[in-house]
């Protein structure tokens, strides 16, 4: 049942894909800002739980560590909008691209210098471990992973749809102006937007972590996931995961059945030709405008 | 022979008929201005001459020959020149290279010989410059020509975006609300400057405006909209007497009301 | 202040505005031409090295500040001038005069290919096509093995013209003029763009496409001329890159390679061709500034130097968001703006150059 397994750890890193995807289009649903620096996030929150919990570092339990980065990391995402993001109010939307390329530099730099270049893994207590099942035998770390991340989402599809805050979220992406004429803060909820991506981040790069190892290089795959947000549609959600799912499940089946060479080429294959035929993705959400 | 010519012309948006089996004809020569409320398709009619709407049914005829087939970018190959309601200047470039930007039709050098700046492309360069000067004169634009776009006032760079439009010697020169904004003063500049490009430079003009004042002073005939339906084509006077016009425009006359 | 009383078109047609413009340029360009007297081989080498920077930023700066289009993937325009440069050296045995134009043009064709469905895309679209197309091209370098040599690369032959060796260890003082004079032909060549219909028809369809088009601009075709162009030019650059380095493989002209491209560009200035010049000294210089910085502070403190490594793209991403939040315009826009203040002193007005902001109205409901 080789392609089972294939099918489970594919699914797994499609999942981390996703949540890090998820992020991209949490802040670009918002602000229609791209966040490169997404990635990177996900590596800072690994990397801090990894702080919090290692027994070389701080040695504090798993599961007081996990709320706690998930909190960093959502005051990280929050002070970066009301530091930074704010300022570039009425500027173009590349050159925010290149405001969060730098700062992604940046917090590579400052990862390897707190935390070291060596490939270091999480002390989680889902790692390592098996599940059972009908003879198979699957990773508890990648299970986990699926669910969370399932999880989340429904969460997630439901503030959005449901709750005061995210009906204010989605009014203050779809016309400023109007929101603030409407008595929404606009300016605290892109920071707001921006502390979720964080913790969605975090969550990210707990679950990554636990099943890996990391280094600071580690947030590069956010490119990947950047292709999966595409892929999906910028502005969809359930998008995000659908591209991450993808390119999850794309890497090792190709790679197994094509080689490695062109594994590596297939996810920027699929970006490439769904930017030619259909740019806005799989479930896209652009609609025609009266002029 | 009518310059310009739209036949039944329809144009739908999802569900919003935004214009409606609307024909009329332009003559050579002549002021010809589209006037109707808010909403009535008028901008419409020049974004599907301009062609950046396909109409749903209908033709668009441009001395005798169709248009339909035509991209936005032949248009002004043709002798159509267009203004903008919300101005579509180029705002990183100074007034003069907005205007010189008007003379693309009328580009004969090619990208080879530009690169390498021959002889030729120097010669040209100056032609162009020449013939944006007296465009500059005709609008007195001489103090803003090395200005910034980003920088002027919201009058000056009407102007501009009339010249650039003359820029390129056009046939037919579609004005989208030109007084739109402007001062008494400035209207009057207006007024004067359709007068000349109508007497002076032959050029044929159609414009969209809401200004009745303007538009009775210039225009030879006039034809009303609303809803993307034609109420009436004639004369300013007799349009702005035309009772469907009145409806449109003030309200049905309620005989119950006052008692 | 200087007031230019022009008599003539040509008064606005020519390179230079006035005679004091002119006598800056041609002081900076016999200060360049006698650098070799004037610095030793390891500081010519690194000059050398910032002329390609310029060169590839003058092609990125040709179409993101003057077309107003987006490329995170330039490096693979750079992989393809380097090799085709090598290849016609080495397998058709073209000298070096005629394999770097003929690099450029291949690197054209390249852009003009990939141009074709990515300019129909819009801002960070296109942004994110080409990025994909760069990550790709790292990849088809390797399966493209008998030609490019893969992973392990290819060896740059020597540069011959007319007898002489042009090799950057045997000659560096050589390769410092000559690159200097593929420098200015292509700084020249992008002046003429800009003073040319061409280079206004590029500027039309960065502000405004819909009136562009009013005005008979082919925006297809223009944004696919303007993106070969500016991959042509670098092109050339990865052709005098290889040279330069004298080996070189897929991973020289990685992801990493274009986004600092970018970057560069965005520190010096988009839309100023100075930009490009003053992004590439900020690139290579970089690294010694930070060391002779470094040396200077632990001589105050004391402390030993320790190898800080990842400390470059890290002050670099600093200086990069240092730039994009307090000067939008880059250093030399800056520059300029410190200029301008003492030439109009004091009459100078805070918001001379201030651009105006908008508001953010979705781009899903186009």
């Amino acid at each position: 049942m080789d392609a089972l397994q294939l099918l489970v750890s594919g699914l797994a890193n499609g999942c981390v894909y996703g949540l890090i995807a998820m992020g991209f289009v949490l802040i670009y649903k918002a602000t229609e800002a791209i966040n490169f620096a997404q990635g990177d996030m996900m590596m800072l929150g690994a990397f801090v739980a990894l702080g919090l919990t290692n027994h070389e570092w701080w040695g504090w339990p798993f599961w007081v560590a996990v709320p706690v980065t998930i909190a960093i990391m959502a005051l990280i995402g929050y002070l970066l909008d009301a530091l930074l993001l704010r300022r570039m109010f009425g500027q173009s939307q590349i050159a925010v691209v290149i405001l969060t390329i730098a700062l992604g530099f940046v917090a590579r730099f400052a990862a390897g210098a707190i935390w070291g270049h060596e490939p270091q893994s999480l002390e989680s207590p889902i790692a390592g471990q098996d599940v059972r099942f009908a003879g198979l035998v699957l990773g508890m770390d990648e299970l986990f992973v699926i669910i969370v991340t399932l999880l989340l989402t429904v969460g997630m599809f439901f503030f959005f749809a449901r709750t005061k805050l995210g009906v204010a979220m989605q009014a203050a992406s779809q016309n400023q102006m109007a929101a603030y004429y409407m008595g929404i803060s606009v300016k605290r909820i892109h920071s707001m937007i921006w502390a979720l991506a964080g913790a969605v981040a975090a969550i990210a790069g707990i679950l990554f972590a636990s099943k890996g190892s990391i280094d600071p290089s580690t947030g590069l795959m956010g490119i990947k996931a950047f292709a999966a947000a595409v892929i999906g549609g910028l502005g969809s959600l359930p998008g995000a995961l659908l591209g991450g799912v993808i390119i999850g499940l794309v890497e090792p089946f190709s790679a197994r059945y094509l080689g490695g060479d062109l594994a590596r080429l297939m996810p920027y294959l699929i970006l490439v030709l769904i930017l030619v035929f259909r740019p806005h993705g799989i479930l896209s959400q652009v609609q025609a405008k009266k002029v | 022979m009518s310059l310009l010519e739209l036949e039944n012309v329809t144009l739908k948006f999802g569900g919003v008929v935004a214009v409606d089996d609307v024909s009329f004809s332009v003559e050579e020569g002549e002021v010809f201005a589209l006037v109707g409320p808010n909403g009535a398709g008028k901008s419409t009619v020049f974004n599907l001459i301009s062609r950046i709407y396909d109409p749903f049914a209908g033709d668009i005829r441009f001395e005798e020959q169709s248009i339909l087939s035509k991209q936005s970018h032949e248009i002004a190959r043709l002798g159509i020149a267009r203004t903008f309601q919300n101005i579509e200047l180029f705002e990183q470039a100074t007034v003069l290279q907005n205007l010189l930007v008007g003379r693309h039709t009328h580009r004969k050098s090619n990208p080879v010989s530009e690169v390498l700046f021959l002889p030729s492309v120097r010669r040209e360069e100056r032609r162009h410059r020449k013939a944006v000067e007296e465009v500059i004169d005709f609008l007195d634009l001489q103090p803003y020509r090395e200005k910034y776009i980003a920088g002027l006032p919201y009058g000056v760079r009407k102007v501009v975006e009339m010249g650039r439009a003359l820029a390129i010697e056009p046939k037919l020169l579609l004005l989208d609300e030109p007084a739109s904004g402007l001062s008494v003063e400035e209207t009057q500049d207006v007024a004067f400057w359709i007068e000349d490009i109508k007497k002076l430079m032959g050029i044929t003009v159609l414009m969209v405006e809401h200004d009745m004042h303007l538009v009775s002073s210039v225009s030879d005939r006039v034809m009303a909209l609303a809803d993307g339906k034609t109420l009436a084509i004639g004369t300013p006077e007799e349009v702005q007497n035309d009772p469907k016009v009145i409806e449109a425009y003030i309200g049905a006359d309620d005989e119950e009301g006052a008692a | 202040m200087r007031i230019v009383f022009k008599r003539s078109y040509d008064a606005d047609i020519r390179l230079f505005k006035h005679g004091a413009q002119a006598f800056w340029y041609i002081l900076l360009l016999v200060v360049a031409i006698a650098l070799p007297y004037l610095v030793g081989e390891f500081w010519l080498g690194e000059f050398t090295s910032m002329l390609i920077w310029a060169v590839a930023g003058m092609g990125l700066m040709l179409l993101v500040g003057h077309t107003g289009q987006a490329s995170l993937g330039h490096a693979a325009f750079l992989a393809v001038g380097a090799y085709a440069n090598v290849l016609l050296m080495e397998k058709l045995g073209l000298p070096f005069l005629l394999s770097l134009p003929l690099a450029g043009v291949a690197a054209g064709l390249a852009g003009a290919l990939v141009a074709l469905p990515t300019t129909k895309l819009h801002g960070i679209y296109m942004a994110i096509a080409t990025m994909a197309i760069a990550i790709l091209t790292e990849d088809i370098i390797v399966i493209l093995e008998p030609w490019t040599g893969g992973v392990n690369g290819l060896f740059a032959p020597d540069i011959e013209i007319f007898g002489v060796n042009f090799n950057r260890y045997g000659n560096i003082t050589g390769m410092y003029w000559l690159y200097l004079g593929i420098t200015l032909l292509v700084l020249l060549g992008y002046r003429n763009t800009l003073r040319s219909p061409l280079g206004r028809s590029f500027a039309a369809v960065r502000d405004s496409e819909i009136s562009a088009q009013a005005m008979g601009v082919n925006l297809a075709r223009t944004r696919t001329l303007a993106f070969a162009m500016s991959c042509a030019i670098t092109g050339i650059a990865g052709a005098m890159m290889g040279h330069f380095s004298g080996i070189f493989n897929n991973e020289t002209f990685n992801i990493v390679i274009s986004i600092t491209l970018l970057l560069m560009i965005v520190i010096g200035g988009i839309g100023f061709i100075h930009g490009a010049f003053v992004g590439a000294f900020v690139i290579v210089f970089l690294p010694q500034g930070i060391s002779f910085t470094r040396d200077a502070l632990s001589g105050v403190f004391g402390s030993s130097s320790v190898t800080i490594p990842g400390l470059e793209s890290g002050v670099f991403g600093a200086i990069l968001i240092a730039v994009i939040l307090f000067e939008p315009m880059g250093l030399y826009g800056r520059w300029l703006k410190i200029r301008t203040y003492f030439e109009l002193f004091p009459f100078y007005r805070r918001d001379m150059f201030k651009r105006q902001k908008s508001y953010l109205k979705t781009e899903r409901m186009r």
